[in-house]
């Protein structure tokens, strides 16, 4: 199978790779999928207590390159949106940003998930309920 | 300096020695006759041709070149060895024995007839990729007319105790048939020492052409006969009708009489290169595993997981190199290998694994590249892996509860 230029770009340079750290408060850790599926994506989110935006983002994929590409492209989008504007990422536009075919498809739902369980994360610490529980944020 | 890129693929497919190359293009031009054509002078040329590989080929397996019927390749050869043996003697039973780790050619031709009303059992393995002699001596009843075991494995190399099976498939007056696709060449194949009485093999795995394979058949002690699965003018003992390959078969025999005088050199070839890269590899990076018996495997396999790291990932980060992966991504099915499911390779780790396989034309520069890059690929995709952190910070990934689960 070729990749896009752009899986192929976000692979050899992936954007935001790294950890925050979880204990703190105004960071909203996400986790989601399973290593026997072959997927798993860890998104942070670092989140300015006053203006409620996201200013910094970090992720960590194991998973094919599309993974990877999609999550490193969620990373990117986040980053200066509130929390409530990062919900409205829809895989559909990763797909159509990446090119990914109908077989990655599934890639671009992870970095979805995986937005909303590090703003979920974030917001239960906040006092706010949750919608989608995570494997992780310990 | 290594030429780029590096094919290290070689259970897929293999080149074409340039030996083999030149032997056969004689056979498209000049000497293009139908080897069926009783009388002229281009059928008798070609007819001849086939005759000399038909002995080229038995020579390597010890067999009488009148047991070897050409098909298209082996897939085609596991078919006819399956229903050919289901429906000629479907009077003495209906029982087959194989094992969940064949090919798919062989699994799927046994599903094939369970649907006709033969009963097939699947023999498991252990995590070692070997049968356990035991349980087939178990398997066989009244009604089993054939023992269908691999002599080695496509993905993991893992080489069956053919000779043993073949033991105790005569003692119980069992047909044995052995894919030996992945052997043959490789190891010695020795049909009479190893009591086999039907066998699959292939051109492309060994430098021949893709598109022409052959099925051994017992002739003598016992005769062995095969209901055809083509019909048409009853060319091959009227096991296979079709005009012959004949440029092919050409290949295909001049690859077989390479295979059988160079088989010690190239084995060691193999196996050191083989070696090689596998301590390199161990050397460089931890928690990486070999999916396998390393003892008993063909001297150019390495089938490894490189924990925390997602095959098909591997695969992009080392796009010069050709080799193959076990991960989902990489199957049109989207699951991972069933060969090292079956072995009790969990799948976390089927997802990481990376089959090499070494061929004869792979050099000690090449292996140093491929290792080099391995290596460097691995370390930098475990930076990028939330398992391979959370491992590090102690974290038992077995107990963690994941959100996809």
């Amino acid at each position: 199978m070729a990749y896009s230029d752009k899986v192929v770009d976000h692979y050899n340079n992936p954007r935001n790779v790294g950890s925050l750290n979880k204990q703190e408060k105004e960071v909203g850790t996400g986790m989601v999928g399973a290593p026997e599926c072959g997927d798993v994506m860890k998104l942070q989110i670092k989140v300015d207590e006053d203006s409620g935006v996201i200013e910094d983002a970090k992720f960590k994929t194991f998973g094919c390159g599309s993974a990877i590409a999609s999550s490193s492209l969620a990373t990117e989008w986040v980053k200066g949106k509130t929390v409530d504007e990062a919900l409205t990422i829809k895989n559909t536009d990763i797909v159509r940003e990446l090119s990914l075919p109908p077989v990655k498809i599934h890639c671009s739902v992870l970095a979805e998930d995986a937005i909303k369980a590090a703003v979920d994360d974030w917001k239960e610490k906040h006092g706010e309920n949750g919608n989608n529980k995570t494997a992780s944020g310990r | 300096m290594v030429q780029l890129p590096i094919y290290m693929d070689n259970h897929a497919t293999t080149r074409v020695d340039p030996r083999v190359l030149e032997e056969m293009l004689p056979y498209f031009q000049g000497q293009f006759g139908n080897a069926a054509s009783r009388n002229h002078q281009f059928g008798w040329d070609a007819e001849e041709a086939v005759g000399r590989a038909r002995k080229q080929i038995a020579s390597l397996i010890n067999a009488n070149p009148k047991e070897i019927i050409f098909t298209s390749g082996a897939t085609e050869s596991d078919n006819l060895a399956l229903k050919g043996v289901a429906e000629m003697y479907a009077e003495k039973g209906n029982h087959i024995i194989t094992c969940v780790t064949e090919h798919k050619a062989i699994l799927d031709s046994a599903k094939h007839l369970e649907k006709s009303g033969s009963k097939i059992t699947f023999l498991r393995v252990g995590e070692n990729g070997l049968i356990d002699l035991d349980d087939l001596q178990n398997a066989i009843t009244d009604k089993t007319i054939l023992i269908s075991i691999m002599a080695a494995n496509n993905e993991t190399g893992v080489l069956q105790d053919i000779a043993a099976i073949g033991r105790i498939a005569r003692e119980n007056g069992v047909l044995f048939h052995t894919d030996a696709v992945q052997a043959v060449g490789k190891i010695p194949v020795d049909v009479e020492e190893m009591n086999i009485d039907i066998a699959s093999i292939s051109a492309h795995k060994m430098y021949g052409p893709k598109g022409v394979g052959a099925t051994y058949v017992r002739r003598r002690k016992p005769r062995v006969l095969l209901s055809p699965i083509i019909d048409g003018g009853g060319h091959e003992r009227g096991m296979r009708s079709g005009t012959l390959n004949v440029p092919g078969i050409v290949g295909f025999g001049k690859a077989a009489e390479l295979a059988e005088t160079e088989l010690a050199e190239e084995s060691a070839h193999t196996f050191n290169l083989r070696e090689r890269l596998r301590t390199t590899l161990e050397a460089n990076l931890d928690e990486v595993f070999v999916n396998g018996d390393l003892e008993r495997r063909v001297p150019g396999n390495l089938n490894m997981s490189f924990a925390y790291v997602e095959g098909e990932s591997l695969l992009m980060g080392i796009d010069d190199i050709a080799v193959s992966s076990g991960s989902a991504c990489t199957s049109a099915s989207l699951e991972p290998s069933y060969v090292l499911k079956a072995m009790g390779v969990g799948d976390e780790l089927a997802h990481t694994s990376i089959r090499f396989g070494v061929g004869r034309f792979n050099t000690t520069e090449e292996i140093d590249y491929v290792a080099k890059r391995v290596t460097e690929t691995v370390q930098r995709l475990r930076d990028l892996s939330p398992l391979y952190e959370m491992a590090k910070e102690g974290i038992d990934l077995k107990t963690v509860k994941w959100a996809a689960d």
